[in-house]
């Protein structure tokens, strides 16, 4: 659900990388914006990251949606002397898979996020305090009509393509029913039309750790006290989920840190225990523990069959138009390529355009989120072929 | 591209729909996509070819052709082709009623087991053929399903199908060469190719 960020990165990525990018907000105030839980939310910002060009026809914009703690940063830098690029610097680029001499390219924070979206971690419109738990409970519906608020303040009537995996890909597949005439293809990558059992249950241990953190204190903490403890496990949980036991064994085994024999303690003497620690004390730096449980719920509140077709996952895409190509990754067991399939069976009996392809990996999960030539070929051939359909119409 | 594969681009419509099933790194859907506008879906169990056909622009899925084709609704497609998969399908029976029920015409191929030269195998040798067109031992072979010309004949009146169009060929040293054969064709054909509808 979220970048690994060892991506092999080196120098020569800056050279064939986009370059500096400059994050953008776009307000939103509407008094009658309702959420789908009933409440409304008059003032909304939205982050948000272009790469590449609109075109004159306004017909090569492409819509990708970041993971559970992703962000607008999609590739790129901000300045020269950052060490790191945007999270999917590996497949948008000048020339990469999703090529920004071709294609305008926008990501954008999720509603509820904290990477400058609205959340639960913004200021009330007085500016007195914080929203915290009393920011309203949001959906994925809700994080899309917001992109779309975006797109008609951008002067985007039709997008190329909505692509994003796990959480991203529920988006990308919630607008090709949603707004079905403005997609004209989804990549939808390991994800899932509704969270399985498995996947709720470690959300929710992953938000029991972080209320049952004293300083959570109900949402109510500052940042001289923030319930670190609880969303570090939280984070570690999630790592787990989104590695896998063959990524697990070839990385760590039974490896131990700095240590020939175990010690007949309590400290973290194999690796893989090192790594989930490091993992989790690194993830309370940038991120805050309420988006956490926000963005989660949001995740096990999905469910396209539900919400667009009563249940049934063909009834769910029948208003859809958009050409697809769906990803699933053989080790991935947060959502498995089971899901996938149900995904591909329901547009099938739709008689949509799908393409699908389970890639074989080791890595698990987070496997869209790592250099994968193979991922790499699809989308740039998909993309194309797409471009190519519609390049010439008026 | 390949001889057989050009019989078959022939016999089919410019601007129809096509399945094909085990369509493989996708040349031929790929040439009748490019050259007769046709819309096409392929079926391909084996991860990589599915990723070649995806990087060129065709709509393929990676699954089993038994059960992928179970989605479809009736008449869903002009054609349904079967290019040397045939031999392949553990239960032929089944996928020729799905694919006669999906496909309003289907198009299928296979290598002739009746060609003569392996039959003399057979009888000269006394060991099972290996040939250009089945290339395998028996201890390695895929090809489940060894048939002839004539095997396809009988099969036709059991599943009660019409043959509507058919071609023995003997494809030509280079793979774009080859020609048809008419005189005692399940002696001499390498190929069968044939069209057939309810």
């Amino acid at each position: 659900m979220e970048a690994v960020c060892n991506q092999n990165f080196n120098n020569s990525d800056m050279e064939s990388s986009y370059g500096i990018v400059e994050k953008q907000f776009f307000h939103i105030k509407d008094e009658n914006f309702t959420l789908q839980c009933g409440e409304k939310l008059e003032y909304i910002t939205i982050a948000y990251e272009t790469f590449g060009t609109l075109n004159k026809k306004k017909n090569n914009a492409i819509l990708v949606f970041h993971a559970l703690t992703g962000d607008s940063h999609a590739a790129g830098f901000y300045k020269d002397s950052d060490e790191k690029p945007g999270w999917w610097n590996i497949v948008i680029g000048p020339g990469k898979a999703i090529d920004t001499d071709k294609y305008f390219v926008i990501c954008s924070n999720i509603l509820g996020g904290c990477m400058g979206s609205t959340g639960p971690s913004s200021t009330l419109p007085d500016k007195t305090t914080h929203y915290n738990m009393k920011f309203p409970v949001i959906t994925v519906t809700d994080m899309v009509r917001c992109q779309k608020r975006l797109m008609d303040h951008l002067n985007i009537k039709q997008l190329l393509s909505t692509i994003g995996g796990s959480l991203g890909g529920m988006q990308a597949m919630e607008w090709s029913v949603r707004y079905p005439d403005m997609v004209k293809s989804v990549i939808p990558l390991a994800t899932t039309m509704k969270h399985s059992a498995l996947s709720i249950a470690f959300n929710e241990v992953a938000r029991h750790a972080i209320k049952s953190d004293p300083k959570w204190n109900n949402g109510n903490y500052n940042d001289e006290s923030k319930p670190d403890t609880g969303l570090s496990v939280a984070r570690m949980i999630g790592h787990i989920t989104y590695l896998s036991d063959e990524s697990m064994r070839e990385k760590f085994g039974r490896k131990l840190q700095n240590k020939k024999d175990i010690s007949f303690t309590f400290d973290s003497q194999f690796q893989v225990e090192s790594y989930l620690k490091y993992q989790g004390e690194k993830f309370v730096e940038r991120f805050d523990a309420n988006s956490f449980l926000y963005i989660t719920k949001a995740t096990d509140y999905f469910d396209l069959e539900m919400q667009y077709g009563n249940g049934s996952s063909v009834k769910a895409f029948s208003k859809a138009k958009a050409k697809f190509l769906v990803v699933s990754y053989s080790s991935d067991w947060l959502y498995p390529t089971y899901e996938s399939k149900a995904i591909v069976k329901a547009l099938k009996k739709n008689r949509l355009d799908v393409s699908f392809c389970e890639i074989e990996s080791t890595l698990g999960h987070d496997a869209f989120l790592l250099y994968d030539n193979r991922l790499n070929k699809m989308l740039k051939g998909f993309l194309s072929s797409v471009y190519n359909g519609i390049k010439n119409e008026i | 591209m390949r001889f057989d594969l050009e019989i078959i681009a022939s016999w089919i419509k410019t601007e129809s729909t096509v399945l094909g099933l085990g369509c493989g790194e996708g040349d031929l859907l790929y040439y009748l996509k490019n050259k007769k506008k046709v819309k096409e879906t392929g079926i391909e169990i084996k991860e990589s070819k599915v990723a070649l056909c995806i990087e060129k622009g065709l709509s393929v899925l990676q699954g089993d052709v038994n059960q992928e084709i179970e989605d479809y609704a009736d008449n869903s497609f002009d054609y349904c082709i079967l290019s040397q998969t045939l031999q392949q399908v553990y239960n032929p029976e089944g996928l020729f009623k799905e694919i006669l029920r999906v496909g309003k015409r289907a198009i299928v191929s296979f290598p002739n087991f009746a060609h003569y030269k392996i039959r003399l195998q057979l009888l000269l040798a006394g060991k099972a053929p290996v040939s250009r067109e089945l290339p395998y031992q028996w201890y390695d072979t895929p090809n489940i399903r060894i048939l002839t010309l004539e095997d396809f004949k009988i099969f036709s009146n059991k599943i009660g199908f019409e043959i509507h169009n058919q071609a023995a060929i003997k494809p030509g040293d280079k793979s774009h060469e080859g020609k048809i054969v008419n005189f005692l064709p399940n002696l001499f054909a390498t190929y069968g190719i044939y069209e057939i509808g309810n």
